[in-house]
């Protein structure tokens, strides 16, 4: 097997064995990349000096006899609005084009320390608005499984390079799906975890209380290994846990499924849901059901009013968060003004794209005095309720199964002419957001044109252990590792 | 036609914490223009605030001091804008949910006493500053001043005139600098007030339209720009044109002495508060709320009224030493050291204000320890030099730091209280001026006085005054009965 299809796991174990060099593995996988990302378009910044230096330096331990970090060696993607100190970091965006930020973003930092080697900055839907990564203000990523197709999003370079092999493990961000649903288009594990278990500092925010960044695997097991590398409180985050986690998901991972309480809400399976992706998941509920679990119907109704909610707060939280690009201390400013106010206006609206700027637009009104009770306040109720509504059925339930996406991978162009199209293929992963659950995304198979199907797992506030339990369990049923893209 | 004058005043004041509201930045006045700035109080992509607990509990500390309720759980909101001196477009503050609210402060002008009520104080994050560079159409923008913690005290409009205004900053400005809230210099820009006003008849108990009134750097700003406002409109309503007088913000121009337009209600902004997710609930228990009254210093009411028993000082020299925090400990040191209050009181009132003036130093910036200046008032009540030579020496040991036993010994003020030099003096003074003697024989009792000038003069101000006259009217007595 070559070095760039093996998992994470399998790469650090190499390492620390010396079967090759942290040297032998970043010239593999920059080999892998500039064989594919022509063909992919997954990365808008490659490190490959900053990897090579990093990957002596693990050398160079393994050579004195030192331990190696969690992430020892391991060849990992960033999502473009991740701060990485000395790196640009565009969030996909004109505005930000030529920006590059003077620190490390918390998550930066703690891969630093576990020995990850940083090899790349991925493609996004600019400022993480979108589900196809075609919001990009630079380029469109392709789906590896069919060049035709979108990667997803917003996280859909990270998902993409996984996918292709040009990266062992990814970051990604996801305010309302952005992790999972490219994950599963492109047929990767995708986690969303607890908000607040990962520390957001440094993540450039766009919906602050929905924004949760998490780790794209190839598999379970890395995933979990990812979520163990950057998990935890953070002293600049004071969103993050109070208490310090150091949960180790490994001790428990492998554990038996036996009489695990499994919730599959009915509403998640109605008319808009492609047939197909319907078929597979009640594929993976009978797996379940054979090695053990106890999984029955819920009723849980509300993802249309959740969709709603969703789009409200994060376009509002989102207007407020990217008023501070304005030209004149960093970022992309207008060659042509002659006042202050103009140079905002036209550093703006030359600055953003579409998308961005629909947000913008849709958030400032739903803050606006006289529609503020109308919209927000409105939308943080319908936000509370529906929170209240999970918590209640993790009284009885361990976990809840649904789909990640109502459709399968689309079209490149398919669906840009119709925003609301668009936002609907976020129906079933924005409430988990909503109501900052955990969820995890992974391969349940492959439709009749090919392409990967994704099966959203949904746990209780801090209940990741619990997630990548069944989560297993159920990929040692699947063995998904058999599905990987021709590319 | 008689009007009644409706004031609420707005107060912001920095708080005396070392570090910014959101970051570990100095909080200080002063660096070199954005050296004390970070990447989150310049609002760079991906940094979060994390709020500084000790301007919490100042905010708290005031609330106490200013009697008001604590709210058990408020929140930060986010007060949204484009302008360059708050890099976020946003500032942090505290909109529906204040960290105190109600409470009062007590007022005494020679007029009334009087009771003002407030309406709530919030924490909130300062801007940075804008600095227009003349003529080159160039503006440079300092972030020191961004993210230092502020409270904004509201009052509600219980005050009558411009005197009381003023009268409520004084109070309120001397409770925080009592409490330790804030330097309250008004002159930096740490204590900003903005003032509303508005007029209605005598009798009538609605309220008007009232106007805002901007840049009122110092009490006496204050005073004449709520006196100019309330006169302008009075003027309004007299000649029937109250219509004329809108909601507006109206920026007060000390050197034309007039009020101008800045913003009329129609260009307000749309702030779009809501709540800061970067933030959660500012969460104060009663333990804490607790352990922050025991912490509380006695406040000026409690000390004027101490000081009024315990020294015998008069009221007025009360209001300014107690009115002013720095002066009445130093008073209270200099009285510990074994100073007769009313010495020290006079000292203080006296050589030590003109000092400080001329020299452009704040109270508590006074050179001169207090031990010292004991040291002086004792060398003087010893009788060892003379209280006009103390007051030179006291302005020696203000410039140069040394201390009075020195400068007495190196000028040679010592005064003279031997007697036969006394005597050999008076001799000579009075061998020189027969003439005022013969005076004197003819009754002419102030001939005695022009005598005891001609001594000093002759001894350089050294004779000891009360011995020297002494001596002469033992002298005079003697030549009267001689002749
Ligand atoms: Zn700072």
């Amino acid at each position: 097997m070559s070095i760039h299809e093996m998992t994470a796991f399998e790469i650090r174990k190499g390492i620390v064995k010396r079967q090759f060099s942290a040297r032998d593995v970043v010239t593999a996988f920059f080999d892998r990349i500039y064989e594919k990302e022509p063909l992919v378009d997954g990365f808008l910044t490659l490190c490959r000096e900053e990897a090579l230096t990093k990957a002596e330096q693990i050398d160079r331990k393994i050579q004195r006899g030192e331990q190696l970090g969690k992430l020892g060696g391991i060849p990992i993607a960033v999502k473009d609005n991740i701060c990485t100190d000395g790196i640009r970091t565009t969030c996909a965006s004109r505005m930000l084009h030529d920006f590059i930020p003077p620190y490390d973003a918390t998550v930066v930092k703690r891969l630093k320390e576990a020995d990850a080697v940083i090899i790349g900055k991925t493609n996004m839907d600019e400022f993480a608005m979108g589900s196809s990564t075609e919001n990009s203000a630079f380029k469109n990523t392709k789906n590896p499984w069919d060049r035709e197709i979108v990667p997803g999003g917003s996280s859909g370079g990270s998902a993409a390079v996984v996918s292709a092999g040009m990266a062992a493990l990814a970051l990604g961000s996801d305010t309302g799906g952005s992790i999972r649903q490219p994950a599963a288009f492109c047929g990767v594990v995708g986690l969303k975890p607890t908000y607040g278990l990962v520390s957001r500092f440094g993540l450039i925010a766009f919906g602050s209380s929905l924004d949760q960044i998490g780790p794209l695997a190839k598999n379970i097991k890395d995933s979990a290994l990812a979520l163990e590398a950057i998990q935890g409180k953070d002293k600049y985050d004071s969103t993050s846990v109070r208490h310090s986690i150091t949960k180790d998901y490994m001790s428990t991972i492998e554990s038996s499924v036996k009489g695990m309480k499994i919730g599959v809400p009915v509403e998640f399976f109605d008319s808009g849901l492609d047939e197909e992706i319907a078929f597979s998941i009640k594929g993976c509920i009978k797996k379940l059901k054979e090695i053990g679990a106890f999984v029955e119907d819920i009723s849980l109704p509300i993802t249309e009013e959740g969709l709603s909610a969703y789009y409200i707060i994060s376009s509002a939280e989102a207007s407020s968060n990217l008023g501070r690009f304005d030209g004149l201390r960093y970022g992309y400013r207008t060659k042509d003004y002659s006042s202050l106010d103009q140079l905002v206006e036209r550093s703006r609206s030359e600055g953003f794209g579409e998308e961005v700027k629909r947000r913008i637009m849709l958030g400032t009104f739903a803050l606006s005095s006289g529609y503020y009770d109308a919209y927000y306040s409105t939308a943080q109720k319908l936000r509370a309720r529906i929170k209240e509504q999970f918590i209640k059925v993790f009284e009885n339930y361990d976990i809840l199964l649904s789909p990640v996406s109502p459709v399968l991978p689309f079209k490149i162009g398919e669906k840009v002419a119709n925003p609301l199209e668009m936002y609907l293929s976020d129906i079933y992963t924005v409430n988990i957001n909503l109501a900052g659950l955990p969820a995890i995304s992974m391969p349940c198979g492959i439709s009749n044109t090919g392409l990967p199907i994704g099966l959203q797992i949904i746990g209780p506030h801090f209940g990741e252990e619990k997630l990548f339990k069944a989560a297993y369990a159920l990929e040692q049923e699947l063995k998904p590792t058999a599905m990987h893209p021709m590319l | 036609m008689s009007f009644e004058t409706i004031i609420g005043l707005e107060i912001h004041a920095e708080l005396n914490t070392k570090s910014k509201l959101f970051c570990s930045c100095p909080a200080e006045f002063g660096a070199k223009p954005n050296e004390n700035t970070c990447p989150i109080c310049l609002g760079i992509p991906g940094t979060m605030p994390v709020l500084n607990e000790k301007a919490v509990i100042l905010a708290v500390k005031t609330g106490l001091i200013l009697n008001c309720e604590i709210a058990a759980e408020s929140r930060m909101d986010r007060k949204n804008y484009f302008y360059p001196d708050i890099p976020k477009a946003y500032q942090i503050t505290q909109y529906d949910m204040p960290i105190c609210r109600g409470g009062y402060v007590d007022i005494e002008t020679p007029e009334v006493s009087r009771r003002i009520r407030l309406n709530r104080i919030h924490l909130e994050e300062d801007a940075g500053k804008l600095i227009h560079l003349e003529n080159s159409g160039v503006s440079l923008i300092d972030y020191n001043r961004a993210g230092v913690p502020l409270i904004e005290i509201v009052t509600e409009p219980d005050l009558r005139s411009a005197g009381e205004a003023v009268a409520f900053l004084k109070a309120l400005k001397s409770m925080l600098e009592y409490g330790g809230i804030s330097d309250c210099h008004m002159e930096q820009g740490s204590l900003r007030c903005d003032a509303n006003i508005s007029l209605r008849r005598t009798g009538q108990n609605i309220l008007n339209t009232k106007v805002e009134l901007k840049n009122l750097n110092s009490f006496k700003e204050l005073q004449k720009a709520l006196e100019h406002e309330e006169e302008r409109q009075k003027v309004l309503y007299i000649h029937g044109e109250e219509s004329r007088i809108v909601q507006e913000t109206r920026r007060w121009d000390g050197e034309k002495g007039e009020t101008v337009p800045m913003r009329s209600k129609e260009d307000a902004r749309d702030y779009r508060y809501f709540p800061e997710r970067d933030l959660g609930p500012v969460i104060i228990n009663d333990a804490l709320i607790r352990e922050i009254r025991e912490t509380l210093p006695e406040m000026p009411m409690t000390r004027k009224k101490r000081f009024r028993d315990l020294y015998g000082l008069r009221d007025k020299e009360i209001d300014i030493i107690v009115g002013d925090k720095a002066l009445s400990e130093y008073f209270e040191a200099l009285t510990a050291c074994g100073t007769n209050p009313r010495a020290g009181a006079n000292w203080i009132l006296g050589s030590m204000m003109k000092l400080l003036k001329e020299k452009g130093l704040k109270t508590g910036q006074i050179p001169v320890p207090p031990e010292e200046l004991h040291k002086l008032i004792k060398i003087i009540a010893e009788g060892r030099i003379s209280i006009t030579a103390g007051q030179e020496v006291f302005s020696e040991m203000f410039n140069t730091g040394r201390n009075a036993g020195d400068i007495v010994n190196e000028k040679g003020l010592s005064q003279i209280s031997n007697r036969s030099e006394l005597k050999r003096i008076i001799t000579d003074v009075l061998n020189d001026n027969p003439q005022s003697l013969s005076d004197y024989a003819a009754g002419k009792k102030q001939a005695a006085v022009f005598l005891m000038g001609r001594i000093m003069k002759a001894s350089k101000g050294k004779a000891n005054p009360q011995l020297a006259r002494e001596i002469l009217e033992e002298r005079l007595k003697q030549e009267i009965s001689s002749k």
